[in-house]
């Protein structure tokens, strides 16, 4: 069931370079797991901005945002207190479960909000994950110690080499040899790359340009081995096995 | 206040509870929507656009948002009218009990007619709504829409093979609306709606290309919507039959406005995609606005305005 709520704003700070985190205070009780996305009415835009969840509970929602067009310019103006129109428990999230007991989750830029909540909830059915983060450079990381707090092993990579390993996710993925699935979310370079990289099985978040974000216009389909599907409705999230690398 | 208000209104003989439709395209094939509200308040659906084969449809991105509106490339996303008929709508039948509205598009005139012998052969189908309008395919669509000739030949091959009211999308993009609506109208039509997207587009000022894949798209939302009330206005002046109004209509006022220019029913389109519960909120909103404006049966004001 997805519904429209007003949400309130309790935070909007700045965490790293263009990247925002908000928690908005309102009706939850729709989102159903890690993964999945709100949609966002916004003041002098026409259709709303999809945005994935970081972490909800009964009352809140964290999301993590980064500035790289009108919505979310206008996302980082906004102020304490303000009130907004939400579509809530939109897609489908992550599967919880995944082959073996240790998982690896891999966020790349802001793909990394949404393997926040996942590995949460991993960890409170009893796996053991490990997380890589990806970034450009050290002023764009984000929530490394975050993740460090739920107590798993966090590796990270910037591209600049300005923090953790130089290159790629895939660069510190080499390196790890005793993953038994895998959940991702960035850039589709990165998720392909990862795809690319490992023979474990796993499953990848996708973005995408969506006009409606609950499965009405067909504005963001793409195809799968399986055939066509929403990124928004049967998505964001794919496994590995039904993506078509083009 | 708002009680015993008529909001019923009639295309073709096909009685509907109220004049509010969802446009093809914005509603999937219906049942998306029971996550959010009982669909059985509408007073049709005009589920998507079905051609003879299955199509994938334009590239992504599809969509680009704008000032008072969106551009859409879906480019006739659908499983085929096959699948239209053995899947979709078993499940569109389990949740709406009212008469729904076909919308069919092709690319050759053998292909409109396939669809509609098909489509005929649906109990639940009343109006066949023949799409000569698209801007989003080549070859198809929108050719047929531009040319009073080709709209009427199309117009007469679908007549031919069913007995249900055909009703005939025309497009915008044209210099002169009513020539094409008297030609579809002299070919047999027995309705009109009007009017679908108008051809836009948006640049990305960053990478400075077109926003979407396919470069240009329909354009719809409440910008368009004193646009499609001048053709609504012009096209009711010119022809006996009746009109469906669509174009950016998001509220109650919007639903009586075009219905003054001479709609008998009126589709909603770009907001659906918006808010969700567009359609449900403009119907449960009309009786309200009726009173306001003085207006105890919908039926009474089409076309009032001329």
């Amino acid at each position: 069931m997805n519904k429209r709520a007003k949400f309130k704003i309790i935070e909007n700070v700045k965490i790293a370079k263009d990247v925002f985190k908000m928690i908005l205070e309102g009706d939850t009780k729709d989102i159903k797991n890690a993964g999945q996305f709100i949609n966002i009415e916004l003041e002098s835009l026409y259709l709303r901005r999809p945005i994935s969840i970081c972490n909800y509970d009964d009352k809140t929602v964290t999301i993590i945002y980064k500035v790289v067009g009108k919505g979310t310019e206008i996302m980082a103006e906004l102020k304490a207190g303000a009130e907004l129109d939400v579509l809530t428990g939109l897609g489908n999230g992550f599967n919880l479960n995944c082959q073996g007991d240790k998982p690896l989750l891999i966020g790349g830029g802001v793909g990394t909000p949404p393997m926040y909540r996942l590995c949460k909830d991993l960890l409170a059915s009893g796996k053991k994950p490990t997380v890589i983060l990806g970034f450009g450079s050290k002023e764009d990381l984000f929530f490394e110690d975050e993740f460090k707090k739920l107590g798993v092993d966090v590796y990270v990579s910037t591209v600049d080499g300005s923090v953790g390993t130089k290159g790629f996710v895939t660069d510190v993925m080499k390196d790890l040899k005793d993953y038994t699935y895998f959940y991702a979310c960035g850039p589709m370079v990165m998720l392909k790359a990862i795809c690319g990289a490992t023979d474990v099985d796993g499953q990848v978040s996708l973005e995408e340009r969506m006009g409606c974000g609950f499965g009405a216009c067909m504005g963001c389909t793409i195809k799968t081995k399986d055939g066509y599907r929403r990124v928004c409705k049967e998505g964001p999230v794919f496994g590995k096995e039904s993506l078509i690398w083009e | 206040m708002g009680v015993n208000k008529d909001l019923s209104t009639e295309l073709s003989g096909v009685k509907l509870d109220n004049p509010v439709i969802p446009a093809s395209g914005t509603f999937g094939f219906g049942y998306e929507f029971t996550d959010f509200y009982d669909i059985n308040i509408l007073g049709s659906i005009s589920f998507k656009g079905t051609t003879k084969d299955a199509r994938y449809g334009n590239p992504l991105p599809r969509i680009a948002d704008c000032k008072s509106g969106l551009i859409n490339a879906i480019g006739l996303q659908n499983p085929g009218v096959d699948k239209v008929i053995s899947e979709e709508l078993p499940k569109l039948r389990k949740c709406f009990k009212k008469p729904l509205i076909a919308n069919i598009s092709g690319f050759a005139i053998d292909e409109y007619v396939h669809c509609c012998e098909l489509m005929d052969k649906e109990e639940q189908v009343e109006i066949i709504e023949v799409n000569i309008s698209c801007p989003n395919v080549h070859n198809g669509g929108m050719t047929f829409g531009t040319n009073p000739g080709a709209a009427a030949e199309v117009t007469r091959a679908v007549k031919a093979v069913t007995t249900k009211p055909v009703y005939v999308k025309l497009t915008p993009n044209v210099t002169n609306i009513v020539e094409i609506a008297k030609a579809v109208e002299a070919a047999g039509a027995d309705g009109i709606v009007l009017i679908n997207t108008l051809l836009g587009m948006r640049i990305n000022l960053k990478n400075k290309k077109p926003v979407i894949a396919n470069k240009m798209g329909g354009f719809s939302g409440p910008a368009i919507f004193p646009v499609a009330l001048r053709m609504v206005y012009q096209v009711y002046e010119a022809v006996k039959i009746p009109i469906i109004g669509v174009g950016g209509i998001e509220s109650a006022e919007d639903v009586i406005e075009m219905m003054l220019a001479g709609a008998s029913a009126v589709e909603v389109g770009a907001a659906n995609l918006k808010n969700p519960y567009a359609c449900k909120e403009i119907i449960e909103d009309l009786p309200r606005a009726m009173e306001k404006y003085g207006i105890d049966n919908l039926k009474d004001i089409i076309g009032a305005a001329h």
